[in-house]
């Protein structure tokens, strides 16, 4: 256990130093928030039916922006081999990374998912779904992305391979986490999309750190 | 060292490996026994498998063909077991990462492999890295970083030491004090592997690949 919150406080202050890391995120995921209306038209009627979608969007594709170094620093360095030499197992070693991952990732993203929805006219009552929302899927995205990194180890151009990897695995997130805020804005039962996108972020934390693990193996070899 | 439990390793055996990179195999029929308090120098041209040797002793690449062993004082160990909490693997690459300081890369390294404050400071004081410790390691010579990297071999006692040329980047004092650092780590019971091309300042049986 101790050996895990020394990985994880490692990885955590690696992550936030990584290319600007959590402010670069955000900066990403405004950008893509203020091409909406030029893109969509700026009429307000039209940008509030859009907001939760955008907003679910951009945090997928912002959470994608630091995988590629996630591990591909460590196996190129050196550090992979003393990570798998240590005292926890690689499957608790791509825990530590995907925990790291969401808490410098993740929730920064979440403090600015509100802010975009705002921004793009949905209502002030949605903004602490919207939160609640983009922290919960956060975990799953960082967790799913970590595998990603893992599994495009070594490959030429990894950076694409892991977007081509990881985006399709995003999908169901997505799908219940707009899902929830679209009910909420008709005023309907947003309960059901939400623990779906919960489950999912769960399950992602329990099952892709021994994926990830496995690719890590392979990679060394 | 502790004198017994999982991560105590006695005795290594290396039996009949074979070892294969990218198709082409690099040696076969290999076989030698280690035991505590002995050294082994690996020697042999450039590409001729030392690297990848010392790496299916660590168990990060698997070989063609043939078995590595562990042996505590009581029998046989887990081999899992034995080399998360048994051995060291010191590099060409040393996982140092370059805009942080020298002294959190080295205490990372350190308590990762289980060392505690107390070896922290032993390391310190042992390889001289007081002045270097505020540094990024960035800003340190390629013998500096070599001296960082040995720091947990001083940290955190583990039995068996796999050193991949690790003379090379030193200057002469300081190979001789790796020497005297590997003899006292020998006096102890501890295991020494090292791939060279320069001769070990110490007493060493010599398996050439």
């Amino acid at each position: 256990m101790s050996a895990f919150l020394t990985l994880y406080r490692r990885e955590l202050s690696l992550a936030w130093g990584r290319g600007g890391g959590a402010l670069m995120a955000c900066g990403f995921y405004a950008c893509i928030a203020a091409l909406v209306p030029l893109a969509v038209g700026s009429e307000p009627e039209r940008l509030r039916a859009v907001a939760p979608g955008v907003a679910w969007i951009a945090l997928a594709l912002s959470t994608l922006l630091s995988l590629e170094r996630l591990y591909e620093r460590d196996y190129e360095d050196g550090t992979l081999d003393l990570l798998a030499l240590g005292p926890a197992p690689l499957a608790a070693v791509a825990a530590a990374k995907g925990l790291a991952q969401w808490t410098a990732g993740g929730l920064p993203l979440a403090l600015a998912a509100p802010v975009a929805a705002l921004m793009l006219g949905a209502p002030a009552a949605m903004a602490p779904l919207v939160f609640a929302a983009a922290l919960v899927g956060g975990l799953g995205f960082a967790f799913v992305g970590a595998m990603g990194a893992a599994l495009a180890l070594g490959a030429r151009r990894g950076g694409v391979l892991i977007a081509l990897v990881v985006l399709p695995l995003f999908a169901p997130p997505v799908i219940f986490g707009a899902g929830a805020l679209h009910a909420f804005s008709e005023g309907l039962n947003w309960g059901p999309g939400f623990a779906l996108l919960a489950a999912y972020s769960l399950a992602a934390v329990a099952l892709t750190p021994f994926a990830a693990a496995a690719a890590v193996r392979n990679a060394l070899d | 060292m502790e004198k017994d439990g999982p991560g105590v390793i006695a005795r290594l055996l290396v039996e009949n490996l074979a070892v294969a990179r990218g198709g082409r195999t690099l040696f076969s029929g290999l076989s030698f026994a280690l035991e505590a308090g002995h050294a082994v120098a690996l020697t042999g041209p450039n590409g001729s498998g030392k690297t990848s040797l010392l790496r299916a002793i660590a168990g990060l690449l698997r070989p063609e063909g043939g078995a590595v062993a562990f042996d505590g004082p009581e029998g046989p160990l887990d081999a899992e077991e034995a080399r998360s909490r048994g051995l060291h693997l010191l590099g060409h690459q040393d996982g140092l990462k370059p805009a942080r300081a020298a002294g959190d890369e080295m205490a990372f390294q350190a308590r990762w492999t289980g060392g505690d404050a107390a070896g922290l400071a032993r390391a310190a004081e042992t390889l001289e890295l007081k002045p270097l410790l505020a540094l990024e390691t960035r800003k340190l010579s390629a013998g500096q970083r070599r001296r960082l990297a040995l720091a947990r071999l001083v940290a955190s006692p583990r039995p068996l030491w796999l050193l991949d040329e690790p003379l090379a980047p030193l200057d002469a004092r300081w190979r001789e004090r790796l020497g005297d650092l590997m003899r006292a780590h020998l006096d102890g019971g501890g295991l020494v592997v090292a791939a060279v091309h320069d001769p070990l300042p110490i007493a060493a049986r010599e398996v050439s690949l």
